[in-house]
């Protein structure tokens, strides 16, 4: 799967479904299992129709009737986090659980 | 409309930011390809995933580089699955891992027959990693080598 063609294209997998939503939703709308399972449907198709290596499948799907957000994709900057090189957890529960539980419950922490 | 061309957008993101220059992997030979040998009704599939998923308890991924993996048992409770990344807007994912983890979807299509199975185990990582030889020659043998243990047919590779 992929939402970013130039990327997918410069990388050249041998197969591909190019979704055109913006990033952060390669599989799909939130809460929208109905359009989750269509998209992966069509995508997994590829694996059974697909003949030519370095394929890319347009996938029939839209974000929104106008297409505005990709004039919005990366303009005023992308806010990206800084680098840290230290856990960054979604929640302090997380970390709490992480430290405390440790590796029994972890088979693949780091690896 | 046309896609959006990220790799422009980026890469003047990043100057603008002081970043170093992020160098695109080319690769213009044809690549290998691998016929499916059966359909996928009978195919068991694994899934692999760049969008800095955890499960809750496990160690969550750093901002820097991160060439390791987290797996994902594919049997785990979909409420406990986390994200964490530094380069999409994560309000989505937090919400409803599925849009970068599609973990319910693939559990639906096994039920449905669409699928003979899953792999018993999926696996998250973060991309974003300025060596491409880390990329290519460190974490992409692991992950390959963990799913031919596990004996899939065919991986799914969702990045964001």
């Amino acid at each position: 799967m992929t939402s970013a063609r130039d990327i997918t294209r410069a990388v050249n997998p041998p197969r591909a479904a190019f979704l055109d939503f913006p990033l952060g939703h390669t599989t799909g709308k939130p809460h929208d299992p109905d359009l989750q399972r269509r998209l992966l449907v069509e995508a997994l198709t590829s694996f059974e129709t697909m003949t030519s290596p370095g394929s890319i499948k347009d996938l029939p799907f839209r974000w929104s009737e106008d297409e505005e957000w990709k004039a919005k994709a990366f303009a005023e900057g992308d806010g990206r986090t800084p680098r840290h090189d230290t856990p960054q957890y979604q929640s302090e529960e997380d970390r709490r659980r992480a430290e405390q539980e440790g590796s029994p419950s972890c088979p693949v922490c780091r690896s | 409309m046309e896609p959006v061309n990220y790799i422009p957008r980026i890469r003047d993101n990043y100057a603008r930011q002081g970043y170093k220059a992020y160098n695109w992997i080319v690769n213009a030979d044809t690549p290998p390809w691998a016929p499916l040998t059966k359909p996928l009704s009978r195919c068991r599939l694994g899934l692999a995933a760049s969008g800095g998923i955890y499960v809750a308890g496990q160690v969550a991924f750093h901002y820097k580089d991160d060439a390791s993996l987290r797996e994902i048992p594919a049997d785990v409770d979909t409420k406990e699955l986390r994200a964490t990344h530094f380069a999409y807007d994560l309000s989505a994912a937090r919400s409803d891992p599925n849009v970068v983890f599609p973990i319910d979807t693939l559990r639906g299509l096994v039920r449905d027959g669409f699928l003979g199975g899953l792999a018993s185990r999926f696996y998250s990582f973060m991309g974003g990693i300025y060596s491409s030889r880390r990329v290519s020659g460190d974490l992409a043998p692991r992950l390959t080598a963990r799913f031919l243990e596990d004996g899939v047919d065919a991986v799914l590779l969702v990045p964001v």
